[in-house]
């Protein structure tokens, strides 16, 4: 499959506004197929609504788009039998049991009674379920909630798999366990399309990185060259004594050239690529009789990324309300 | 925000994550689904709510023994001089409003519904389209088979005879289900269309209430001021109410059978594809 279709997703110029909002304002995607592709933004910032159009749960206004080789509009059908969804709101039917859920869905798929019934158990097994199978998905734990809804979605293995925001609200061990579940889904050949508002998600799991915001990418690539893109890395060094600053500073401007001096009175930082230079800088501060309590060289954080393309934190509340409810009402 | 780097301590043990592999590539994928099978699967998710729920099943059968109850022992000596001979007249009647007022349950659930993200899912599955709607109102004929049965059973203890015998009451139950169907498309389209779900019943219920009081149910129509009586008749209830009572009274026409076919399939007709149309169109 993949040699036949290389771009799991192929999407040029995609818009959908809901009246005077623009919830996706002209979005191109390229998805290799076999990766993990991470659409990255805050909330509001059209991520949902991109993943419905794909899913053809929406139609887009303009634009197309063209899944596993399917264009999303005139071969909808052809799309769906190739796709499947987590949404963001768990995508399980919660009034009945874990087990009804994952039986119901290898029924619709074409499975007979006892194979449905053989998978569902299967399932319920591999996802750490089989104890709350028999109860009601309503009284379920977000964490539970989440796994059942990754195992509905693989009922019948699809070759591109939608994440919408699969670890919103979950605690740390949840989290990581939808996360070891994504990289086992990839190893086995699974293309996903990840939407995320966290960017040590996106950092994580994703091979390549869109950030989205307002409805348009801004930005596009690896998680190594979005951070790049950024300016390199940085070298931050905080001494014991904020009064030999100015001599930490001299030294190191000397080794690495113009250094910037951070709120914290005892911290600076200078922008540093090369590990052997940010070492040889460090000893020369040692060599000048300054205290270095800590250093640390490193690529900015996908925080900075976001930060620095936007204006914006990513963390920030969407300034445009009725952009996010419009979003959750589609 | 910081990226703390997943442990093994943190993350799943080695097996648990092998049977998740295990479980991935040991997806079989069957062929596609049938219609009918879909369809069946939907049918049966309607049945499994209810065996999860069984009270939901109390607006079915109290309403309608509530009904029939005070239908025959407040009017049944204005009418008709002896509640007995009331009864004989109104089950019929009752039978349809019972089982028509229940087909607004249709649209309130699928409004109800769509509210859900699993309906997100119904609709990126490679199943054939119609399929989460036709189950659902399949679904939904066993509650009018329901309310329609407790409403026969009530007036049986209550005294009724139906001169059509067991098959008449059979059959003229099977119609008023069969209707009930068509209509159940009117009241999904509504729960399309409505923002909520309080909005399809009132609505719903607003629309039924004249409907089914303004026919020839509860009252021979010739008693009726003209224009009243003119709309009786053409008032499809009022036809559906004429067929059922032939039946059960074992003097059905054959052309007021096929009336209520006819309109139970131009209903669906009109309205199941619409419907469609929204369900597929709908955010």
């Amino acid at each position: 499959m993949s040699a036949q279709y290389p771009l799991a997703i192929e999407a040029t110029g995609l818009v959908k506004t809901f009246g005077e909002t623009r919830a996706v304002d002209g979005v191109d995607l390229a998805v290799r197929t076999g990766s993990v592709y991470g659409v990255l933004g805050p909330n509001g910032a059209g991520k949902t609504t991109t993943i419905r159009m794909l899913a053809t749960l929406l139609r887009p206004d303009a634009g197309e788009a063209r899944v596993m080789g399917h264009d999303i509009v005139t071969e909808s059908d052809a799309v769906r039998s190739v796709v499947s969804l987590t949404g963001q709101i768990a995508s399980v039917d919660e009034d009945l049991t874990g087990r009804e859920n994952l039986v119901l869905l290898a029924r619709l798929l074409g499975f007979g009674w006892s194979d449905a019934r053989a998978r569902a158990t299967e399932l319920l097994e591999a996802f750490g379920l089989e104890e709350a199978s028999a109860k009601l998905v309503k009284h379920y734990s977000g964490g539970m909630r989440r796994r059942l809804d990754i195992a509905a979605s693989i009922v019948v293995t699809q070759p591109l798999m939608f994440l919408d925001e699969p670890t919103t609200g979950l605690d740390p061990r949840s989290r990581n366990q939808v996360w070891d579940i994504v990289r086992a889904l990839v190893a086995e050949g699974t293309t996903i399309l990840l939407c995320t508002q966290y960017l040590d998600e996106a950092d994580q799991l994703a091979d390549g990185i869109a950030v989205i915001d307002h409805g348009k990418v801004i930005a596009e690539g690896t998680p190594g060259q979005l951070k790049a893109s950024v300016g390199g890395g940085a070298l931050r060094v905080r001494l014991l004594d904020p009064e030999q600053r100015p001599e930490a500073e001299r030294v190191i401007s000397n080794e690495l050239g113009t250094v910037h001096l951070e709120a914290d009175p005892a911290a600076l930082s200078v922008s540093c690529a090369d590990a052997d230079r940010a070492a040889h800088a460090i000893a020369e501060l040692s060599r000048a009789g300054v205290r270095v309590a800590d250093f640390s060289l490193g690529q900015p954080s996908l925080d900075e990324v976001f930060m620095a393309l936007t204006g914006h934190p990513a963390e920030e509340e969407p300034q445009d309300e009725a952009a996010t409810q419009e979003e959750q009402a589609a | 925000m910081s990226t703390p780097p997943t442990t093994r301590a943190q993350a799943r043990p080695e097996a648990e994550l092998e049977a998740v592999r295990k479980a991935l590539s040991s997806a079989p994928r069957p062929a596609r689904s049938s219609g009918l099978q879909a369809g069946l699967a939907f049918g049966w998710r309607g049945m499994l709510k209810i065996r999860h729920v069984p009270e939901q099943l109390l607006d079915v059968t109290i309403t309608p023994v509530l009904f029939t109850l005070m239908f025959t022992y407040m009017y049944g000596g204005a009418i008709s001089g002896s509640t007995s001979e009331y009864l004989q007249f109104i089950l019929p009647g009752t039978l349809a409003m019972s089982v028509l007022f229940t087909t607004v349950y249709s649209g309130v659930a699928l409004n109800t519904d769509m509210t859900k993200g699993v309906v997100d899912r119904f609709r990126t599955l490679p199943i054939w389209r119609p399929a989460p709607l036709f189950g659902a109102v399949l679904g939904d004929c066993v509650r009018y088979a329901v309310a329609g049965s407790v409403v026969v059973l009530v007036g049986v203890i209550l005294g009724y005879s139906p001169g059509g015998g067991v098959g008449g009451v059979l059959l003229a139950m099977l119609l008023v289900v069969v209707f009930a169907f068509g209509l159940s498309w009117v009241f999904t389209t509504v729960g399309l269309m409505m923002r909520t779900p309080q909005a399809v019943m009132n609505g719903g219920f607003m629309a039924l209430f004249p409907l089914l009081f303004i026919s020839n149910a509860f009252v021979p129509p010739e008693t009726l001021p003209s224009a009243l009586e003119a709309f009786v008749d053409v008032n499809p209830i009022s036809q559906v109410v004429t067929a059922a009572r032939g039946l059960m009274d074992g003097t059905s026409e054959f052309g007021d059978v096929a009336l209520v076919l006819g309109l139970a399939a131009l209903l669906t007709a009109v309205f199941a594809p619409l419907t469609m149309r929204l369900y597929r169109t709908r955010g």
